[in-house]
């Protein structure tokens, strides 16, 4: 394994910001009696034996999972794979059956209702597929939602959510109804109501999926270009791999309720764990994912390449400017112009053609 | 007889009821019970019952006692309130002269009044009693039989018991009109309540919402529809149901409309019936219209 994307992480990034949450070996059976099968699952009892034999349905097995903080954290999976599932555990709608999420030296399951409360009030906001705004209420008001909820008055809420309300470009429409805005209108009403609120940790389920593709875009980079300046911890949920590998710091792969793989974008990309995961690999155009620093190769001795490419960028960029300069090898660097390696056209375009290694051809 | 009886046994041919000798004793034994029941009690109870009375006299003298054309004027100011819409205050004008012009202002009046006090007293049980349905399953379970029982019961059967208890007037006339105007309320509260968009609850939840907040915030705005029609119904039952209590001793409009029956004048029970009519159309559409401006954020639709 000759990944040498770790060149580019950490003293690149900023320190992070506010608390991470951890999961540790969360289950979730749904059913009359979750806790009398527990253990059989944990012995390994499959998801069809126990909803045939016993009519319980197995939501999610033995996750285990980090969310940095301040970053994006993707989980990936189809429908019925469990993500929505998880990511509503995180701000306790739903209860596991057995398992922990800690934040902040906190365990979110064992909160009381009204531990809870605070909890989702000061610290998650959340972010929904079909938006969820309520009707009867304008632009404004909805996204004044959260803090009037918390208590706060009107007069100090109103400026916050009227700027947060221009930040995502819906200045003018404060005073319109959601049923007056588009699906991409109504959900930056969502995500403005969601960041009025100030939280540090912010849940997004599926929030682009009922969206148009380039609206979809559209918000993507809304999104990226919030987070660079907020830094939040965010749990986006999706079941496109593009769009999780468009905005995910880490992706975390889901199946029938399991972990098929966690790791970067570039490290799924290249190193896909199994069948599963390089079958939704495959369909990547990987010029346009894998980034300059993942497939350059290790500083050489003596001198450099003239041409520095920054470790970010993707091949396609790459092999573009390179082919512009009319070079076959330029160093890579890092966001602070050291440089990193140097990468070859040729490994470029092989990266670029190759197939994922698990592959079955 | 025994022909008839296909050969069967007599016990499976005619149904062995209890002999009449026995029914007689347990209905003496019953009706006399609550008899002595209601005169140990009847101070009590008219006691408890007068300032009801004087309260609903002192509004009914409120609504016959003002002259005619300023309560024609504060009526259609509220039409114009709650519907803003000139054809339904135009309507409801119309409406209200040809009934004085029938002669009938007065007891129209005291059918006003006794609706309004009906209706409100309907709609103060059965919002919250509608809430506490919409919220706890067992509630709903025990709430649902007694409201089919309170919608099918003939209202004359419960008439009998109040009459007793109560005796003749407007107290029990009162009470019979809010038991038969009280479920259409209390159903459409539950409904709407239970109807509200789970994705936008979830919403409410995730944010931090205290039950009472969704309530306030989010289950009673979005049930608003369901509700405007419970409102809607109860005073339409409330309307149809004075009739009935008009045998009880309430005025009105309902009391002419018994004499007319009695006596078989075509012409009073149809002026009078028709009389009802317009009354309820009009609530009706002043309260729809009600219901629709509430919901002025629906009217414009994207997609």
């Amino acid at each position: 394994m000759t990944d040498t994307s770790v060149l580019i992480n950490d003293e690149d990034e900023a320190a992070p910001a506010g608390p991470g949450i951890e999961i540790k070996s969360l289950y979730k059976i749904f059913g009359p009696n979750p806790q009398k099968w527990i253990d059989c699952v944990k012995a390994g009892m499959s998801k069809e034996e126990l909803n045939r034999k016993h009519g319980h349905v197995l939501g999610l097995t033995d996750i285990s999972l980090e969310i940095p903080p301040g970053k994006i954290s993707v989980i990936m999976g189809l429908s019925g794979s469990g993500k929505s599932t998880l990511i509503r555990h995180i701000n306790g709608l739903i209860a596991p059956t057995v398992g922990e999420i800690v934040c902040d030296g906190a365990d979110i399951c064992q909160m009381s209702a009204k531990t809870l409360r605070q909890f989702r009030r000061s610290r998650t906001a959340m972010v929904f597929q079909k938006f969820a705004l309520l009707p009867h209420r304008t632009v404004l008001e909805n996204t004044c939602y959260g803090l009037d909820i918390q208590g706060v008055p009107r007069a100090t809420s109103e400026p916050v959510a009227r700027r947060w309300i221009t930040r995502v470009g819906l200045k003018g429409f404060e005073e319109s109804y959601p049923s007056q805005l588009s699906g991409g209108m109504q959900q930056r009403v969502g995500l403005a109501r969601a960041l009025a609120t100030d939280a540090d940790i912010l849940l997004m389920d599926e929030a682009f999926s009922a969206l148009d593709p380039l609206i979809r875009l559209d918000m993507q980079a809304v999104l990226l270009e919030l987070q660079q300046e907020l830094q939040k911890t965010i749990v986006f949920i999706t079941h496109d791999l593009d769009e999780a590998l468009r905005l995910g710091d880490r992706i975390a792969i889901l199946r029938d309720g399991k972990l098929e793989q966690v790791g970067t974008g570039q490290q799924i990309v290249q190193h896909p764990a199994n069948d599963y995961v390089s079958a939704f690999v495959r369909e990547v155009n990987r010029g346009r994912v894998l980034q300059a620093a993942t497939v350059a190769g290790p500083l050489p001795e003596g001198k450099l390449p003239a041409m520095t490419l920054p470790g970010k960028l993707v091949l396609e960029e790459a092999a573009r400017r390179m082919l512009d300069a009319g070079v076959l090898r330029a160093t890579v660097v890092s966001a602070r112009n050291r440089p990193r390696g140097v990468l070859e056209m040729a490994d470029l375009l092989s990266a670029m053609v190759q197939r994922t290694e698990t592959s079955p051809q | 007889m025994a022909a008839s009886c296909w050969s069967l046994p007599d016990a499976l041919c005619h149904f062995p009821a209890l002999d009449s000798g026995t029914l007689r004793v347990m209905r003496k034994t019953v009706d006399g019970g609550f008899r002595n029941l209601v005169r140990t009690y009847s101070d009590a109870i008219d006691t408890a019952t007068a300032p009801l009375q004087i309260a609903l006299n002192a509004l009914e003298r409120a609504f016959t006692d003002t002259p005619w054309v300023i309560v024609l004027i504060v009526l259609l100011a509220l039409v114009w309130g709650s519907s803003r819409n000139a054809r339904i205050v135009t309507g409801a004008a119309f409406a209200m002269l040809l009934i004085g012009w029938m002669g009938l202002w007065d007891d129209t009046m005291v059918t006003l009044a006794m609706v309004s006090v009906c209706t409100l007293i309907a709609v103060a049980i059965g919002l919250p009693i509608g809430i506490l349905a919409a919220r706890s399953e067992r509630m709903q379970r025990l709430v649902n039989p007694v409201l089919d029982v309170m919608q099918t019961l003939p209202s004359f059967v419960y008439l009998i018991p109040v009459v007793v208890i109560f005796g003749i007037g407007k107290v029990p006339g009162m009470i019979a009109v809010v038991i038969y105007a009280v479920p259409p309320m209390i159903r459409l509260t539950n409904l709407g309540i239970r109807m509200v968009d789970a994705d936008v609850l979830e919403a409410a939840e995730a944010f931090g919402s205290s039950p009472r907040q969704k309530l306030w915030n989010v289950q009673l705005p979005l049930a608003l529809p369901a509700l405007m029609t419970g409102v809607n119904q109860t005073i339409m039952m409330s309307l149809s149901m004075v009739v009935v209590a008009s045998m009880v001793g309430v005025g009105g409009l309902g009391k002419n409309v018994l004499q007319a029956i009695n006596n078989q004048f075509f012409t009073m029970g149809f002026l009078n019936g028709f009389a009802l009519v317009a009354i309820a159309i009009v609530f009706d559409r002043a309260s729809q219209a009600f219901g629709h401006r509430l919901q002025k954020h629906r009217e414009v639709h994207h997609d």
